[in-house]
């Protein structure tokens, strides 16, 4: 079996906040190394996930690490399809401007229908 | 089916390596092909061989690699994980200057690609645990 030929659509999907636990961290890595393999990948943000992109993180009295400058490199890795949940943003209180880099909104049913249409879908 | 299995528990907190576990044997017996076994986040605690559980309950270190060893399963820990949680192999031990080792035999430390890998080859990625 010939690896390069097989392209399968992995989404990543992002549903805990970028703190309090190591998923989205380790998520992160994930999609970094992952984009090495020429997928088809996309990355969701949905429930507390979308925090994870919001702008002017400051972790320092928490001592913990801050990597959120970490998804300003995805595009460089050609992950391009950043998608978040505008349910979950809105009702967070936030909007696409608070976040760290250029997404698409999705509702819940597109993101839904999103899922639906993935080979491999990796839950942080 | 081609079947790939990502392990995100620990062993004994939660039940997700025991759930990971019956299941692999699980599809094994019904003829599936297990492609690998990846152990990531705190999933690589089952990569252990310095784990002592009481006489009378389940070793879940030890039950991994005799699956492995009957299968030959390829059970791989996530090394970025593993190097935050402190499972080493002699490798690792030599690159990091550590003074011990614990990897238990049937494991192998390697990167996230073997993930990756695992999910494009296999009919199926089943995840167990959080």
């Amino acid at each position: 079996m010939n690896d390069e030929q097989i392209i399968k659509q992995f989404m990543y999907v992002n549903r805990r906040a970028p703190h309090g636990t190591i998923y989205a961290q380790e998520s992160l890595e994930v999609v970094l190394i992952g984009a090495a393999f020429d997928q088809d990948v996309s990355v969701a943000f949905i429930d507390d996930g979308v925090y994870q992109l919001v702008k002017g993180q400051d972790t320092k009295k928490a001592e913990v690490k801050n990597f959120s400058n970490a998804y300003r490199a995805l595009e460089d890795y050609d992950v391009e399809k950043l998608y978040v949940e505008q349910e979950s943003l809105e009702s967070r209180g936030l909007s696409e401007s608070d976040l760290i880099v250029d997404v698409q909104m999705k509702s819940a049913d597109e993101i839904k229908q999103l899922m639906e249409e993935q080979d491999v879908l990796l839950t942080f | 089916m081609k079947l790939a299995i990502q392990v995100n528990t620990g062993p004994y907190t939660h039940q997700g390596s025991d759930t990971a576990y019956q299941f692999t044997k699980a599809a094994l017996a019904k003829g599936h092909e297990i492609t690998r076994v990846f152990f990531y986040h705190d999933g690589v605690n089952n990569g252990t061989r310095l784990t002592t559980p009481p006489q009378d309950d389940r070793n879940i270190v030890n039950r991994w690699g005799a699956l492995s060893e009957e299968h030959g399963l390829d059970m791989v820990v996530c090394v970025a994980a593993a190097q935050r949680r402190g499972l080493v192999d002699e490798g690792e031990a030599k690159r990091n200057k550590k003074d011990a080792t614990n990897i238990a035999p049937g494991f192998r430390i390697s990167g996230l690609g073997q993930l990756v890998e695992a999910a494009i080859q296999a009919d199926r990625l089943v995840v167990f645990g959080d």
